[in-house]
């Protein structure tokens, strides 16, 4: 073999990819890969992939690429979190070895946060934010895209580091010194850094196009104050975006500069400063868990009065919670390090700041419960979740106050407490509200409803398997175990929670696959929406049909209360009994761009490139990103017209419009 | 008096990969962090079943709340509860769940602010035994400046008199956690960080870190051997006397990227722990007043 090619291969197939589990993923790609290239092949759908999908700038299709890869996310980082699991449950006889479960616990937290979470946030935003207030798309179409395809292009750069090179294994949180090359010699830490940061400047545009899409973009007569919860979560999200990722891409730019070109910013000696990075980190990390639930909390705000048929209680609170969370989010950063010997004067401060959050996180709660006291409240599947997550946020709510209680957290931190925290958290919090979300808003993404019976049966699977995974962990926090241990000694007491603990993950894997096989069954069986509100709903999504057609609204709606749609549907008013032949003109709607995807393609090869340091790629990588963004420069085609004729047929279709 | 408290239920798999005896927990109480055995892990406990309490009084509240709610305004056929479509809020309830919470957490803070001040604090009065602690990949490095000893992978301390780590990292970050004795602190390179510790039974304890610091981290368990001050000096005395001091050569075999059994040493090379502390606080500088420096005596 020529020494070029056994370098190539050793570079990019190191033992450290060999392995059983990864040869298994490389046959499993490549059989997929091929499986489809074959099918796309036979039906002819390559034109109508890349013309309808790849190159797409409306915000209903990118919602349906962003939540199919939060999906496949979900899958990967569910994977990754039974490996983990099972080697908890048998302590004696590790199944996979300690460098293994390094790299599984480090993409399983990084996918979960960055690649699962955020993307399904994402796909609810862009799915309904627009509906909902009126608007015909989001406020920078062509940029909405881009932020998908980076988004898209890093999520692949960081998966690709299974199969190819290596996975990092420092955790999500990459604390140096250990990210340094000297500790960490291979590439997979790189992968990390440079797919985190690609897929955040793709997050950055979307906090960017959401805070101007909700601030600009309403319908006339929707003031702030009549906005629908969802869309002011939206808008606080955005904002947290735009200020909390800096933080990340200098921390993680500086650490990446310290691996690839030898600076000292965070190293061990030459002056490094690892507890820099900790601070940056934490600087994005404490608003990133915001960034993250309040979504949720937005999702929660309309699900409960819709299956409560009330109005909401108490949204001005809402949204002043919503807007003190956001603030005080900034403030609270030092309690992940209470134990860095900050000093007590600092860690006091923190301390309350963290305490004063809880308050109107509080206040959402109870609103929450009088939202359903004098209601009439129907148990679908997003409801369930809704109302599985009250009690499950609180647990976490109160676990997170114990955190904050700064001499007890000497004794929680890196615990298993604290693992037990934030999964409650998270997943009662986060992942609840957005198959929440998913539920109430699938018919109006795709016009079908997803199988409530099945849906049930994934709800149960997750709650239980959920409680039966993460209640035995606080007690292995107070047993004294600690986090990211790839195995233990017996004779600590520790086996027996975990075998529990792993039984309960297995439980939550089992109500994944119901739930995917929901999503399957559901799109052929699923019951047709053909009404456009299928659950009686109060905001303007509602008043379209499912889905909507490509322009959203015909004629731009009216705002003059808060449930925008219900008071529609009582003054008898509504979109489609109301709609004239005069009211439809021709529109102008953004025009398709292959660029979004060449940009992100660039990046990918740029990220590729630095990995190995291979800088001629890295260089070429870089010449496609200016390109790309010289031709969006000189992108001189006007918008798409939508000519009127054709709107009122496809209205008259739709039955909203007398020929 | 520390005798065979090792290894044995370690099953051989593990042992075989580790070739280092691991501490094993004394027969005592498994929930290590609600069975504290010194004054530190102690007021740490009650503050922490304050906040339990009142966060348990807290999570009851909702709790009955809640499920009154679900069931006494279910969607039934029949339901004779009130239904108020249009309800939509209420000054004075709303600024009830303001206050309330408000309320509860200031009755927690209160005390965890006092507490977070107090145990920033030596003891007043009371001479501390001083520990230099440093940890390597995948060991610990004790070194007593007082006494003149070093020990790898185990810690000697007498009962009842307060213990002051001195906290340091010649690898990646760890945390030095002694459940039973009290809360952690990081180990971090180029910093030195304060934390004391008092124990006030004689027995076998466990510590390890609870910072993931690479592939042998699991194995950083360590023992902590109390006993009376009496027989500390004894011990003291007895490596002082017999066994060999650390060489530099020592010093950087424990530096390569391994695990080591427990180890002893008569003394030990200065230069092994910075004799520049710059703790780290936002107004810089350390926050706790170091005891005489280690390197100066
Ligand atoms: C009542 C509200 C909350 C309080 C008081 C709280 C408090 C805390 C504290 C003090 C810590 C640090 C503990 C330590 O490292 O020793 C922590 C960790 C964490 N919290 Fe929370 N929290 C709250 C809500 C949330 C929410 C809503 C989320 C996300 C949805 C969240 C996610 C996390 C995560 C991910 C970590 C640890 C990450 C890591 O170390 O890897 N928390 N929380
Ligand atoms: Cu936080």
């Amino acid at each position: 073999m020529p020494p070029f090619a056994r370098y190539l291969l050793h570079t990019l197939f190191p033992p450290d990819v060999l392995r059983p589990t990864e040869v298994g993923a490389d046959v499993l790609i490549l059989a997929t890969g091929v499986i489809i290239m074959v099918v796309m092949t036979r039906r002819h759908k390559w034109r109508h992939l890349w013309t309808e999908w790849l190159t797409t700038v409306d915000h209903k299709k990118i919602a349906v690429m962003y939540l199919i890869a939060a999906i496949a996310m979900l899958f990967r980082g569910g994977v990754d979190a039974l490996m983990i699991r099972t080697n908890l449950a048998l302590p004696g006889s590790p199944v996979i070895s300690a460098s293994e479960y390094n790299a599984v616990f480090t993409t399983h937290g990084t996918i979960m946060i960055f690649f699962m979470a955020m993307p399904f946030i994402f796909a609810l935003f862009n799915a309904v934010i627009p509906l909902m207030i009126g608007s015909r798309d989001v406020a920078f179409p062509r940029l909405n895209a881009m932020s998908f395809w980076l988004f898209a292009f890093g999520a692949l750069l960081f998966n690709m580091s299974f199969v190819i090179g290596g996975s990092p294994n420092a955790g999500w949180t990459a604390y140096p010194p250990l990210t340094e090359r000297v500790f960490n010699p291979g590439p997979g830490e790189n992968f990390y850094f440079l797919s985190l940061l690609i897929a955040g400047i793709g997050t950055t545009m979307t906090g960017i196009n959401f805070v101007v899409t909700s601030l600009r973009m309403r319908a006339p007569g929707m003031t702030l104050m009549k906005m629908p919860m969802f869309v002011w979560s939206a808008l606080a999200t955005s904002t947290l975006i735009l200020f909390a990722f800096p933080p990340l891409t200098v921390a993680l730019l500086m650490s990446l500069i310290d691996r690839l070109f030898g600076s000292s910013f965070f190293t061990l000696g030459h002056g490094g400063m690892p507890m820099m990075y900790v601070n940056l980190f934490w600087l994005f990390g404490h608003p990133e868990v915001y960034i993250v639930v309040l979504p949720a909390f937005g999702i929660f705000s309309e699900v409960v009065p819709t299956f409560s048929r009330k109005r909401l209680f108490g949204y001005e609170t809402m949204v002043l919670s919503i807007v003190a969370i956001m603030l005080l989010a900034y403030g609270t950063w030092v309690h992940h390090f209470f134990t860095m010997g900050a000093g007590p004067t600092v860690n006091a401060f923190f301390g309350l700041s963290t305490m004063l959050i809880a308050i109107p996180t509080g206040v959402k709660i109870f609103n929450w419960i009088f939202t359903m006291w004098g209601g009439r409240i129907r148990t679908t599947v997003a409801m369930l979740y809704q109302l599985a997550f009250i009690p499950t946020f609180v647990v976490g709510g109160a676990s997170g106050i114990m955190l904050a209680t700064i001499p007890a957290d000497y004794q929680f931190h890196n615990s298993y407490f604290l693992v037990a925290h934030f999964h409650n958290v998270l997943i009662g919090g986060t992942l609840f509200g957005l198959l929440s979300g998913m539920y109430y808003w699938w018919p109006k993404m795709f016009g079908r409803k997803l199988d409530e019976r099945q849906g049930k049966w994934a709800f149960w699977l997750f709650l239980t398997g959920f409680w039966i995974t993460f209640g035995p962990q606080y007690l292995l926090g107070l047993k004294g175990m600690t986090r990211r241990m790839y195995t233990y000694p017996l004779g600590y007491g520790w086996h027996t929670l975990n075998v529990i603990s792993t039984l309960g993950a297995f439980v939550m894997g089992a109500g994944f696959l119901v739930l995917v096989y929901n999503i399957v069954y559901s799109m052929r069986n699923g019951e047709r929406d053909l009404t456009g509100d299928p659950w009686d709903g109060r905001t303007l999504e509602w008043a379209l049909p499912s889905p909507a057609p490509e322009y959203n609204f015909a004629r731009i709606p009216v705002v003059y209360e808060r449930d925008a749609y219900w008071d529609m549907k009582e003054k008898g008013q509504t979109l489609a009994n109301s709609l004239t032949v005069r009211d439809v003109h021709d529109l102008e709607l953004p025009r398709n761009s292959s660029l979004p995807f060449f940009l992100g393609l660039s990046f990918f090869v740029v990220g590729f490139g630095m990995v190995f340091s291979w800088w001629i790629i890295a260089g070429l990588g870089f010449a496609g990103v200016a390109a790309c963004l010289v031709a969006v420069g000189f992108d001189y085609r006007g918008p798409k017209r939508v000519d009127a004729a054709f709107i009122r047929g496809t209205e008259v279709a739709l039955g909203r419009l007398r020929a | 008096m520390r005798a065979s408290t090792f290894a044995r239920a370690v099953p051989a798999l593990v042992a075989s990969i580790r070739g280092t005896p691991l501490p094993r927990p004394a027969q005592d109480p498994q929930y290590v962090v609600l069975h504290p055995v010194g004054p530190v892990g102690r007021s740490e406990l009650h503050l922490m079943v304050l906040a339990g309490v009142a966060m348990g009084a807290v999570i009851l509240a909702v709790f009955v709340l809640f499920a009154i709610a679900i069931v006494r305004f279910r969607d039934r056929p029949h339901s004779r509860a009130p239904y108020r479509p249009n309800w939509h809020g209420n000054k004075w309830m709303e600024a009830t769940w303001f206050v309330i919470p408000a309320v509860i957490l200031t009755v927690i803070a209160i005390p965890t602010v006092r507490l977070t001040y107090s145990l920033a604090r030596l003891p007043a009065h009371r001479d501390p035994l001083v520990v230099d602690v440093t940890s390597l990949n995948w060991k610990w490095l004790f070194e007593y400046p007082g006494q003149h000893v070093a020990t790898v992978n185990y810690l000697d301390i007498p009962t009842g008199k307060p213990v002051l780590f001195e906290l340091t990292a010649n690898s990646p970050m760890n945390t030095f956690w002694i459940p039973q004795l009290g809360g952690m602190e990081y180990t971090m390179p180029g910093r030195v960080l304060p934390l004391w510790l008092e124990v006030g039974r004689p027995g076998v304890y466990w510590g390890h870190s609870g910072q993931f610091s690479g592939h042998d981290f699991e194995q950083m368990f360590f023992a902590v051997r109390a006993m009376p001050p009496a027989a500390f000096d004894r011990w003291v005395h007895e490596v002082r006397r017999r066994v060999p001091v650390m060489t530099l050569a020592d010093y950087r075999r424990l530096l390569r990227f391994d695990t080591v059994a427990e180890q002893t040493y008569g003394g030990y090379p200065a230069a092994t722990f910075p004799s520049v502390h710059h703790g780290f606080t936002l107004a810089g500088g350390m926050y706790m007043v170091m005891h005489n420096d280690p390197q100066a005596n």
